[in-house]
């Protein structure tokens, strides 16, 4: 842009000196200008293309991310944290018809009854050998304790588990190396299902427990089991990890309110130096199940599962879990102490170092795999918990990492010997040497940040290209929109020796864990694009036009629809009559990619239907009022949609209109 | 005293290059040429059409098999029937009565396995779509499947 001719150049410099002067004052001010004076300024120059992904072009990396409150996972793209998909998994979407189709109603349903939202927090994708699969992403409904199981062919929700003998499950859904179980710790300790939970509050100590639950994952089909719980004295579990590789057969779950408070907790659960990791030998656990150890325990629970085949969920109530009682059987757990209500709870790629993140402390204990085996092995312990032994802290001690910021939250790993750790009160994250506990490199965060992730950064490879922060405190980062605001991540480079910030992406609801795929792995997984038409086994599919029909049962009608490329058939209904309850069963005939259906008719009290290629969907409709009932495509699907449309007509009771249905015939106009 | 003064404005020109180090540096992927959507007038066969059949590879008795198109029925009413008459009588798409003495049977069936690209370039797709407008959906017919509706197609002309 400098580029000057030797005329010109000539020209330039006889007239200005004076001027040449002045732009070498001001390109000192630009030089001035660089210093970082606030947060935006922490950017530098190449971070935009670092993050680019041009337009067609894919991103490396898909992460699955929490939704938090919303109940949902959204799933985004990196480095250019462009949100792919929300996928419904524990509340209701009125987009997709989540909750509100028939066939997906049972997906919601517990021992409660329907739950319309929950709360869902971490996420973790199946494993084989302790790397990432990329068959099954697993989450966690924290509020009514469930597991639930995403399959990543269809990017849909294909089972939810509920889990007795719990309130709140936080600590879970974390997986072994081979998916063998998800596990699923309670947050809150109560008085187990089978016993009268009616008791005073202030007996916590006495009557209060805490479980933890082995979900078995079967290889093929993915399908969710509870092969067992570890009944445990009355704490909170709140995050856990897997031992990997040389501690696979082991499980680490973070615990506090060790003090088994039950009021005040910030303060009541604060006041010991240290709360506990338990260590959890599972492989001994389940040899104590094949021996017959387990007690057989009346419980209910939820079990639903989803059809692909069917296209519908059914829901089954299961009365019955196999509980281990971890005080009795004195082999299985094992206390280490932790400094300061522990949250994260970390397992290094090798499976030798166990990362305790204490959220009140200013240091990072890291524990030795072996050196917890033989402090075991040596009985070093100081007395029990609730018939558990503690061991002893520098027993299984390998080191501290001293003054690494406030408020350690998390640990995720790059495979390269670093530790990259969450500091939630002084809002950064700090990347450490996990041999010599030495600090390398420090990066703020905005604001206050959660959950870290690393793509494989639970798992014994991980992709260290990218790290996530997860925030839990937005500000200023974006353009306010009123008192609630959009959640906030940031992207960093850490492919070099220097953390580098590179981009700030908004999330739905509130993210807390995130996990992450290189892309390659997910998308050549065998996606599925259409459900085949020749496999739709949904009771009420029509499998082409002259199958379409509408017929009555008593008050309960059904319409056995379809939709193409642009009309549906049967498209005019007569002799519908107040009292009917109305079945729209649609089945979308398109057999190409990403041309689904929508279907709405006026009045409907719940929602609509977007029905993917292939599939059946149906919507209950209960007509409140005589007249005619306009119903129509609402997924734009061709030049021709705003004419995807039909008419409902509406009879009193009683009324002697005959049932009828048609397509495209033309009647004589009358009156 | 020419050169002194060039010598300045060089350096001023490095510091401002310079100075905030990593500013320009633009890695944004590579340009790739656009690929011309013209088709290519000399390759394309309009008889054949696009797509795996040819001549060749597709062979149609001058008696008709009736198992073929008893099968191929049964693809049509779930694939088909939603947009085409078996008349002459335009529905979404073009009546199928006649078809088979228009086209050719691998036009036929490269046009229904491999609607789209043959929507960009065929000279008589793209006027049957500017009648229609709505674009052939790819119903994901396999090549039995092709070759079932073409031999039901048959029979709906009449062959024997």
């Amino acid at each position: 842009m400098m580029v000057l001719n030797s005329k010109t150049k000539l020209t330039f410099m006889k007239k200005m000196v004076f001027q040449s002067i002045a732009v070498i004052f001001s390109a000192l001010m630009m030089f001035a200008g660089c210093k970082p004076k606030n947060s935006a300024d922490a950017v530098s120059g190449d971070a935009a293309a670092k993050a680019y992904v041009a337009p067609g072009k894919y991103d490396e990396f898909y992460n699955f991310v929490s939704g938090g409150f919303s109940g949902q996972m959204s799933v985004y793209g990196l480095p250019s944290g462009r949100l792919l998909r929300v996928i419904p998994v524990f509340s209701v979407d009125p987009e997709k018809g989540w909750g509100y189709s028939e066939e997906t109603k049972p997906m919601l349903n517990t021992s409660h009854g329907f739950i319309p939202w929950d709360d869902l927090h971490h996420t973790e994708l199946s494993q084989t050998n302790g790397e990432i699969n990329g068959k099954w992403i697993f989450a966690n409904a924290n509020n009514t304790p469930r597991l639930a199981r995403i399959d990543l062919k269809t990017f849909r929700t294909a089972e939810i588990l509920e889990l007795p003998n719990s309130g709140g499950n936080h600590s879970s859904p974390f997986g072994t190396e081979n998916s063998e179980y998800i596990v699923a710790g309670t947050r809150f300790s109560v008085p187990p299902d089978d016993v009268n939970g009616d008791v005073p509050i202030s007996s916590y100590k006495q009557n209060f427990k805490g479980h933890i639950s082995f979900v078995s994952v079967e290889p093929t089909s993915g399908e969710m089991k509870i092969a067992f719980q570890l009944k445990t004295p009355g704490v909170n579990f709140d995050l856990a990890r897997c031992g990997r590789a040389k501690s696979h057969g082991w499980f680490f779950f973070s615990c506090y309110n060790t003090e088994q408070a039950n009021t005040l907790l910030e303060v009541n659960a604060s006041q010991k130096d240290k709360d506990f990791i338990m260590a959890v030998n599972w492989k001994k656990a389940e040899e104590y199940i094949k021996a017959g150890k387990g007690k057989k325990q009346t419980v209910k629970y939820a079990h639903n599962v989803y059809s692909d085949v069917t296209h519908t969920a059914t829901s089954t109530i299961m009365s019955e879990v196999t509980v281990l009682d971890v005080a009795e059987l004195k082999d299985i757990c094992y206390f280490i102490p932790c400094p300061k209500s522990p949250h994260g709870c970390d397992v290094d790629p090798t499976g030798e170092y166990i990362v305790g993140s204490g959220k009140l402390a200013a240091l990072i204990p890291v524990f030795s795999f072996d050196k917890l085996q033989q402090a075991i092995a040596a009985k070093s312990y100081d007395g029990d918990f609730g018939g558990i032994p503690v061991v002893k802290y520098e027993a299984a001690l390998y080191g501290e990492v001293k003054k690494p910021g406030l408020g350690p939250l998390h640990t995720e790993f790059d495979g390269k010997g670093n530790a990259y750790t969450s500091f939630f009160v002084s809002s950064e994250v700090v990347k450490w040497n996990i041999k010599d506990l030495k600090v390398v490199d420090r990066v703020p965060t905005y604001y206050s940040v959660g959950h870290l992730c690393i793509p494989g950064g639970n798992t014994r490879k991980p992709s260290p290209k990218y790290l996530i922060a997860y925030n839990k405190i937005t500000k200023d980062r974006y353009l306010p929109t009123g008192p609630e605001l959009a959640q906030s991540a940031q992207l960093y480079d850490i492919s070099g020796d220097k953390m580098q910030m590179i981009l700030d992406f908004p999330t739905i609801g509130e993210p807390h864990y995130a996990q992450a795929a290189p892309a390659d792995l997910i998308r050549n997984n065998g996606q599925l694009k259409i459900f085949k038409i020749a496999d739709n086994k949904h009771h009420y599919a029509a499998k082409g036009e002259n199958e379409t029909k509408v017929v009555r049962e008593g008050n309960k009608v059904h319409v056995y629809m379809t939709s193409i490329r642009s009309h549906f058939s049967p498209d005019n209904i007569e002799g519908i009559k107040m009292g009917d309850e109305v079945y729209f069963h649609v089945t979308n005939l398109e057999q190409d990619w990403d041309v689904p259906h929508g279907f709405g008719i006026k009045g409907a009290a719940n929602a609509e239907l977007l029905i993917m290629p292939g599939e059946t969907q149906t919507l209950k409709w209960t007509p409140d009022r005589v007249g005619m009932f306009p119903m129509y495509c609402t997924d734009f699907c061709s030049a021709l949609h705003q004419e995807m449309q039909g008419y409902v007509r509406v009879s009193p009771a009683g009324s002697n209109v005959p049932l009828t249905f048609s397509l495209g015939k033309v009647v004589p106009e009358t009156k | 005293m020419k050169r002194v003064y060039f010598l300045l404005f060089t350096c001023t020109i490095s510091i401002l290059i310079f100075s905030c180090g990593q500013s320009n540096n633009n890695t944004a992927g590579s340009s790739e040429k656009p690929k011309s959507m013209v088709p290519d007038a000399e390759s394309y066969d309009p008889k054949r059409g696009e797509g795996k059949f040819s001549a060749d590879n597709v062979k149609v008795d001058a008696k008709l098999d009736a198992a073929l198109a008893a099968t191929g029925e049964k693809i049509v009413n779930t694939k088909c029937a939603s947009c085409h008459k078996m008349s002459t009588e335009k529905l979404v798409g073009p009546g199928w009565a006649g078809v088979t003495t228009r086209r050719k049977p691998e036009w036929i069936m490269n046009f229904i396995t491999n609607p789209d690209p043959m929507l960009n370039k065929d000279p008589e797709a793209k006027a049957m779509l500017e009648l229609c407008l709505v674009r052939m959906p790819n119903q994901s017919l396999t090549d039995d499947d092709a070759r079932n509706i073409l031999e039901f197609m048959r029979k709906n002309d009449g062959i024997k």
